[in-house]
């Protein structure tokens, strides 16, 4: 009836987890209380859960993105802290057992939940806006979408208070991930979890590369596209290329782990070294799917407070659109040592080097940019200089491991852990904080305390480098990753400092929290709203509307004459808001809650098939398509906002504006 | 959607007709019987049949994409056509440059 789900599998033994869940209970049980104190429910039905405005999801999965970070990042002070306390005979707190599940689910939340979500979440907000669209292409599939990332993450956490999760590591090499060697279903929450946020995923590519070909302002040629969008573009691209290569990479670990196939396994004619080959086909485009992104954000804040435009627009362009084509042709530099001949690494140590030339064309683009610019040394500004100067470091280890011959003394140790974090802190975290502190007031209306962001700054700056840099030196000290204990007495200072780093990081993650906390108390602040939809001074056009924008975005389509469509537009005196002109009526999307139940069905799906409860799983399958056939058949899924509505909208915000302005 | 034969909607993409589906129908199922007598019959090499095998699914690939998904080199499905030879290209670097590496690897290590 239940599968191999039975009452041993809920670990009361482990003080850890019983006093995590007991934690996270109260949290749940006081959230949940005060949305029902506050009589919150249906406002969260109608304007968010079912919501198909992609404002509303990109806030969502940013949300989604910081409880993941919270999650990853607790993983990670653990496994530091472990690290800290395990030498010379000491066990440390955490048996391997549970160490290995650590170091597994944090490379995949923080991978896939907190990286993968917040880029989603920062597309979602800003790429509409920024081309002068109203809604992405397809709005319904962008609910479903956020969903399905959603629910992969509950499954995720699911695993922590029933069964287990996967001990190998956040890409579950064969043959270890085998049923062989691994038994239990830590594996199977893995391979389900990744496969159902990958639905997700694979549709916001989908949708993005749509939206951006064909939903563009009127004048908006290609070249005329901000650097952002551009950006999203390539991600997007990428994400449809390499995304169906993970499927199929863990579908076939699915089988081998399902119906006993020996696609990967030792015996049978399995290979596990193709699996190597194929789950790097799309891992390292999903370096570039999340840095890209980041990247665009530079661009945009970069020039926003040099007050001057990019640098070199068309190189950047050239060069996102290169890092695009040549991150599908680097993927053997994850495994050098695997035994291939010289020919096959030279080559690929060749091309890993060359995509360090656009990367290396953006940062010189940024330099000359900020050169005999006005540069204004805002809170956002910070984490732009702060990423320039840490993702050079980490760019220029990246070069160096694309060195087979170097790469042989490296591989698999501590250096490796801190090059792709210092390329992943140093350059997409950076830059994902970097956007949130700059279209913040766009998607709420109100700013960010600068203070309080500064502070956030400096702590997570000091503590990257405190928590990696020795871990530099310990990758040449010879400390293997995923190491549960040790005995070498040169190791142990390093792992102290970098344990304080850590603990900084920490602190940064408060400050960020006190951040938003300060914010939303003294939104109402003069100094703090944002009426104009302006608050920057800023280049393109998502600045144009107001802030936050109207739900159909902008009262009347922008015409784009040039790059920076909103520089040029000020500076030739043109409304962009067009106010007071004659609306027409405008055709939106409904809500509906038909991405929210496939969601949920595919959790249920999930979670059953993760424990063999296969009538279970029939049902959440079959919900699934129910869902969808009945979401297909249903024809009344949009509507025509009436021009008088949108006249009252655009005069109640031209009244307010005006009336801020009278009182200043 | 008044006409039956150009079935376009108003950004131009195609919707195909009953007759294009039933083509394209007929010939997906004449090549699915095709691989599957190749193989029940044993009339080539086992190499032979792997390579025969292959080929008509690189046909049927396309039979789909010209009649199920409605490619074709009209103006309004250059986006399409541009993001197909992408695909195309991506998908030869990653099969080739896989058995590139496989093949290197296994003399290497001699794991056939």
């Amino acid at each position: 009836m239940l599968g191999k789900l039975s009452w041993s599998d809920i670990p009361i033994d482990v003080p850890i987890l019983v006093g995590t869940f007991a934690g996270a209970a109260i949290a749940g049980l006081a959230v949940l209380g005060l949305i029902t104190y506050y009589g919150k429910w249906g406002y969260l039905w109608k304007e968010w859960f079912t919501s198909v405005d992609h404002k509303r999801l990109g806030v969502m999965y940013i949300v989604l993105a910081l409880v993941a970070l919270f999650r990853g990042f607790a993983d990670a002070i653990m496994m530091r802290s472990q690290l800290a306390l395990a030498y010379a005979g000491n066990p440390g707190y955490l048996p391997p057992h549970h160490y290995d599940q650590i170091f597994s689910a944090h490379g995949t939340i923080m991978i896939f939940f907190m990286a993968m979500a917040f880029m989603t979440g920062l597309m979602n907000v800003i790429v509409p806006l920024q081309i002068g669209a109203r809604d992405v292409a397809f709005p319904f599939l962008n609910s479903l979408s956020f969903w399905m990332t959603t629910i992969s993450f509950v499954l995720i956490n699911v695993s922590l208070f029933i069964g287990e999760f996967s001990q190998c590591g956040w890409l579950a090499y064969p043959p270890l991930s085998e049923q062989q060697f691994s038994p239990g279903v830590g594996v199977d929450y893995y391979i389900w979890a990744v496969q159902l946020s990958g639905v997700g995923t694979l549709l916001t590519g989908v949708n993005f590369f749509t939206t951006i070909v064909k939903m563009r302002a009127p004048g908006m040629t290609f070249m005329k596209m901000p650097v952002f969008t551009w950006t999203i573009f390539c991600t997007s691209v990428l994400i449809m290329l390499s995304f169906p290569i993970l499927t199929v990479a863990l579908g076939l670990l699915g089988l081998d782990r399902y119906l006993g196939m020996h696609f990967f396994t030792n015996d049978g004619g399995g290979n596990q070294m193709l699996y190597l080959s194929v789950i790097w086909g799309w891992g390292h485009p999903e370096v570039y799917i999340l840095v890209l992104p980041a990247f665009g954000a530079f661009s945009e804040i970069t020039q926003t407070f040099s007050r001057k435009p990019l640098f070199g627009y068309n190189t950047m362009v050239y060069a996102t659109c290169s890092i695009m084509v040549l991150s599908m042709v680097v993927w053997l530099h994850h495994f050098f040592t695997m035994g291939a001949g010289a020919n096959v690494n030279t080559f690929f140590g060749i091309m890993t080097m060359i995509i360090a030339i656009p990367t290396g064309v953006k940062i010189f683009n940024w330099l000359f940019t900020m050169y005999k610019g006005r540069v204004e040394f805002h809170a956002t500004m910070y984490w732009v200089i702060g990423f320039m100067i840490t993702f050079t470091i980490g760019g220029m280890t990246g070069v160096m491991l694309a060195i087979p011959a170097a790469d042989f003394v490296l591989h698999n140790s501590l250096f490796v852990i801190a090059h792709f974090h210092n390329v992943i802190i140093g350059g997409v975290y950076f830059g994902y904080v970097a956007a949130m502190n700059f279209w913040f007031p766009k998607a709420f209306g109100f700013k960010l305390n600068e203070a309080w962001g500064k502070r956030a700054f400096w702590l997570w700056f000091v503590g990257f480098y405190f928590a990696f840099m020795p871990l530099y030196v310990l990758g040449f000290e010879g400390m293997t990753r995923r190491m549960n204990h040790y005995d070498n007495p040169e190791w142990y200072p390093w792992l102290l400092v970098a344990e304080a780093g850590a603990v900084m990081i920490a602190l940064g993650i408060v400050c960020q929290l006190t951040q938003l906390y300060v914010s939303i108390r003294d939104r109402n602040l003069a100094e703090n709203r944002d009426l104009t939809g302006d608050p920057w001074n800023a280049r393109t056009l998502e600045w144009s509307t107001s802030s936050p924008p109207p739900f159909y975005n902008f009262a009347v389509v922008p015409a784009v004459h040039d790059l920076d469509a909103f520089a040029h537009d000020k500076e030739a005196g043109i409304d962009t808001r067009a106010a007071g002109s004659n609306y027409q009526p405008i055709h939106m999307p409904k809500n509906t809650a038909a991405g929210f139940f496939v969601g949920m069905f595919s959790l249920i799906l999930g979670f059953a098939a993760v424990w063999w409860i296969w009538w279970l799983a029939a049902v959440g399958l079959i919900g699934v398509i129910a869902t969808v056939i009945a979401r297909s058949s249903n024809n009344d899924v949009d509507y025509y906002v009436p021009a008088s509505e949108v006249a009252r909208i655009e005069n109640e915000h031209t009244r307010n504006l005006l009336a801020a302005q009278a009182a200043e | 959607m008044a006409d039956a034969h150009a079935h376009t909607d108003h950004s131009g993409a195609s919707h195909g007709s009953v007759g294009s589906y039933l083509t394209g129908f007929v010939i997906s199922v004449l090549l699915t019987v095709a691989a599957f007598g190749i193989v029940m019959a044993h009339s080539f090499s086992p190499s032979g049949t792997i390579a025969a095998i292959a080929i008509l699914a690189a046909v049927q690939v396309v039979v789909h994409l010209v009649f199920f998904l409605h490619m074709n080199t009209s103006s309004e499905q250059r986006w399409n056509v541009m993001a197909f030879a992408f695909t195309v290209l991506t998908v030869f670097v990653l099969v080739v440059g896989t058995l590139f590496i496989m093949h290197d690897t296994s003399i290497n290590m001699m794991s056939r």
